[in-house]
C-alpha cells in the first residue's frame, strides 16, 4: 500500500482550525446560554475530534477496515454512554406505576 | 508403542528451547512461544500467591469467630482477588497458549509485533511488580471492586499503588489483544481462510476485541479513581459533589466483559479438545465460531446487573436483565455444540479430555446460576452473598482455571517436546473436580441462607457447610500442586513426545516439528481443509 505525502499546509490548516475553534470554546463559555453552553461546547469537541481523527490520523484514506475498527470504538463509546443515560434519564420513571 | 524403533536418535534438532541458553535469549526475547513461556511461569507465580490468600481466608473461616480481624480478613479477600482477576485470570490462557499457539495455528512464523508481544510482558511484569509493593507495604481493603467512595475517600491502604498496578497492566492486556487481531487479519497461511480457522482462534479473536475495547475504560476509571483520591476532584464522592453509581457503572463496563476475556478463551481451548478426543469436527462449526463474537459483543451491554441493588433506575435494570439473559443463548450454542460433537464420536478419556468434561459441567453450572442472578427479584434476595461467590467461581475456576490445565496438559508435549505422567495427571484432574465441587457447592447454600460475602465472623449455624468448603479447599490445592510437580519433572526427564502424540488435526501438530522451531515451521504450510476435518473428507464447512 503505498502512503501519499500530505502537504505540511494541510496540518497547518487544521492545527490553525483547531486553535481557532479552541478560541471559541472559550469565547462561548463566557456568554450566558444557559443548557446550550453544553451543547455548543460539545458540537465544538466533535468537530475537533473528527478533524484529527480525518487528518492527523489519515483515516480518511485509511482502508476499510481501519475504518471499519474506528467505527466499532465509537460505536462502543456509544454502548457506553447509552446504556449509562438510561439509568440517570429513566430514575423515577416507574416509581408510580403500583403493580409494579 | 513399537519397541522396534529404526534409528536411535542421537542428537535432538535445534528447536525454540535449545536455540540458545543464555539468560539475555529469554529476557530480550522475541519469540512468541519463549514469551508464553515468560508468562507462564510469571502468571503461575501469581495464581500460587493468589492461592495462598485463598487458603488463609479458608482457614479463617473454619470456626465462626474465625483467627484474622476484620481489617485483615478484609484485605485477604481484596488481595486474592485483585491477583487471580488481574494477574492470573486475564492473561492466563492468552497470554500463554494463546501467545504460543495463534501463530502457529494459523501457520505464521511469529505475532505481527513480536517486540511489541515481548513489551507486553515487561509491562504486566511492572503492574505485577506494583500490586505486590502493594501488598507488602500492608495491602489493600477495598474488595477488588475498588467501590468509591470508600476507595477514594476513606481507606487507609495502599489504594494508589495496587490502582497503578492495574491501570498498567491493563496495557499489557490492550498489547497482546491488538497483536492477536492484527495477526489473525493478516498473518494466516495460503488456504487459511476465515471457515478454516480453528476454533481456538474465533475464541481468541472474540477475546482480543474486548481486551482493545474494553481495557481502556478501566485504565481510565483507575485514574478518576486516583485524581479523586490525591486531588480530591468530586467524580464519585457525594460528599465533594461526585456520584459513586458512576464508579460502578464504569467499572462494570470493563469489569463484566473482562469474564468473557477470562472464559473465551477457555471455551476456544475445550473446543480444540473436545474435538480431538471425540475424533469428530465440532458440530455446527460457524454456530460456535459465531456464537464467540455474539458473546463479546452482548459482554457490554449487560454490565448493569451488578448494581441491581445500588440505586440505579428500574427500567434500566429491566434493560440490563433481559440482556443478561440474552448472553445465555450463546454460551448455551457452544455447549450444545460440544455436547453433540461427543455424539456418536470415538471418545477417549485422557486428561486434557476429563477437564473438558469437568469445564462442561461446571460452567453450566456457572452459568445457569447466572440466570438466576440476572433475575432481579432473586438478585436482591442474593446480592452480595455466598450464592454470587459460588456462581462466579464455578465460572472462573470450574470453568476457566478447568479449560486452563486441560489446554496446558494438552499442549504440553508440543511445548515441552516431552510426555507428562497420563496416570498421575488423571489422578490430580479428579482430585481436582472434587475438591472443587467440595469447596463451591456448599457455599451456594451459604448464599441461599443468607451468608453475607466479605465478612469474617459468621453465625455458628453456618459453621457445617463452612467446614466443607475448607476441606474442599485443601483437596483442591493439592490438585493443583500435584500437576506442578509432575509437570516440572516431565519438562525433564518425561518420555520424549512424537511430533503429534494425539493424532489431533491442526497446523501445530502435523505440520510443525514438536518442541517447534524458532520459525514454526521448516516449510511455509498451505492449508487444504477445513478445521477438525477427523473423518478425512473434503467437506468444506459454510459459515452462517
Amino acid at each position: 500500500m503505498s502512503h501519499q505525502v500530505v502537504p505540511v499546509k494541510v496540518y497547518a490548516a487544521i492545527f490553525g482550525a483547531l486553535l481557532a475553534l479552541t478560541a471559541t470554546t472559550v469565547a462561548v463559555s463566557k456568554l450566558e446560554l444557559g443548557e446550550y453552553n453544553f451543547i455548543v461546547a460539545m458540537t465544538i469537541a466533535v468537530i475537533k475530534g473528527t478533524l484529527v481523527v480525518m487528518f492527523f490520523m489519515d483515516v480518511r484514506r485509511a482502508s476499510s477496515m481501519t475504518k471499519l475498527f474506528i467505527g466499532a470504538g465509537f460505536f462502543w463509546l456509544a454502548i457506553l454512554l447509552v446504556f449509562l443515560l438510561s439509568d440517570y434519564l429513566s430514575r423515577g420513571w416507574l416509581l408510580n406505576i403500583h403493580w409494579l | 508403542m513399537n519397541a522396534t524403533l529404526p534409528f536411535a536418535q542421537t542428537e535432538t534438532p535445534i528447536n525454540y528451547l535449545n536455540a540458545d541458553y543464555g539468560w539475555k535469549s529469554w529476557l530480550f526475547a522475541t519469540d512468541h512461544k519463549r514469551i508464553a513461556l515468560l508468562y507462564l511461569f510469571s502468571i503461575t507465580a501469581f495464581f500460587f500467591v493468589g492461592g495462598a490468600f485463598a487458603v488463609a481466608m479458608r482457614i479463617n473461616l473454619l470456626t465462626p469467630e474465625g483467627i484474622f480481624s476484620h481489617d485483615t480478613y478484609n484485605k485477604l479477600f481484596t488481595m486474592h482477588g485483585i491477583i487471580m482477576v488481574f494477574f492470573f485470570l486475564v492473561p492466563s490462557i492468552p497470554a500463554t497458549l494463546g501467545n504460543f499457539l495463534v501463530p502457529m495455528m494459523i501457520g505464521a512464523r511469529d505475532l505481527a509485533f513480536p517486540r511489541i508481544n515481548l513489551l507486553s510482558w515487561y509491562i504486566y511484569i511492572v503492574g505485577g511488580i506494583f500490586t505486590l509493593t502493594a501488598v507488602f507495604q500492608g495491602g489493600v481493603d477495598t474488595g477488588w471492586t475498588f467501590y468509591a467512595p470508600f476507595s477514594s475517600s476513606y481507606s487507609n491502604t495502599h489504594v494508589i499503588l495496587a490502582a497503578l498496578g492495574i491501570f498498567v497492566s491493563g496495557f499489557s492486556s490492550i498489547l497482546t489483544g491488538l497483536n492477536f487481531i492484527v495477526t489473525i487479519h493478516k498473518m494466516r497461511a495460503p488456504g487459511m481462510t476465515w471457515n478454516r480457522l480453528p476454533l481456538f482462534i474465533w475464541g481468541h479473536y472474540a477475546t482480543s476485541l474486548i481486551q482493545v475495547l474494553g481495557t481502556p475504560v478501566i485504565a481510565i476509571t483507575m485514574v478518576l479513581l486516583g485524581l479523586e483520591r490525591v486531588l480530591h476532584a468530586g467524580i464519585f464522592d457525594p460528599t465533594l459533589g461526585g456520584d459513586p453509581i458512576l464508579f460502578q457503572h464504569l467499572f462494570w463496563f470493563y469489569s463484566h466483559p473482562a469474564v468473557y476475556i477470562m472464559i473465551l478463551p477457555g471455551m476456544a481451548v475445550i473446543s480444540e479438545i473436545v474435538a480431538c478426543f471425540s475424533r469428530k469436527a465440532i458440530f455446527g462449526y460457524g454456530f460456535v465460531a459465531y456464537s464467540s463474537i455474539a458473546i463479546a459483543v452482548f459482554s457490554f451491554i449487560v454490565w448493569g446487573h451488578h448494581l441491581f441493588v445500588s440505586g440505579q433506575s428500574m427500567y434500566a435494570s429491566m434493560v440490563f436483565s433481559f440482556f443478561s439473559f440474552l448472553v445465555a443463548i450463546p454460551s448455551a450454542i457452544k455447549v450444545f455444540n460440544w455436547t453433540a460433537t461427543m455424539y456418536k464420536g470415538s471418545i477417549s478419556y485422557e486428561t486434557p479430555m476429563l477437564y473438558a468434561f469437568g469445564f462442561m459441567g461446571l460452567f453450566t453450572i456457572g452459568g445457569l446460576t447466572g440466570l438466576f442472578l440476572a433475575t432481579m427479584a432473586i438478585d436482591v434476595h442474593v446480592t452480595d452473598t455466598y450464592f454470587v461467590i459460588a456462581h462466579f467461581h464455578y465460572v472462573m475456576v470450574g470453568g476457566m482455571v478447568m479449560a486452563y490445565m486441560g489446554g496446558i496438559h494438552f499442549w504440553f508435549p508440543k511445548i515441552s517436546g516431552r510426555l507428562y505422567p497420563e496416570g498421575w495427571a488423571k489422578f490430580a484432574a479428579l482430585l481436582v473436580f472434587a475438591g472443587f465441587n467440595l469447596t463451591f457447592f456448599p457455599q451456594f447454600i451459604l448464599g441461599y441462607q443468607g451468608m453475607p460475602r466479605r465478612y469474617a465472623h459468621y453465625p455458628p449455624e453456618f459453621q457445617v457447610l463452612n467446614v466443607m468448603s475448607t476441606a474442599g479447599a485443601s483437596i483442591l490445592a493439592l490438585g493443583y500442586l500435584i500437576p506442578m510437580i509432575y509437570l516440572a519433572w516431565a519438562w525433564r526427564y518425561g518420555p520424549k513426545s512424537p511430533q503429534n502424540p494425539w493424532n489431533a488435526k491442526g497446523l501445530e501438530w502435523e505440520q510443525s516439528p514438536t518442541p517447534p522451531p524458532t520459525f514454526n515451521f521448516e516449510h511455509q504450510p498451505v492449508v487444504t481443509e477445513p478445521a477438525y476435518n477427523y473423518s478425512g473428507e473434503e467437506q468444506e464447512v459454510k459459515l452462517g
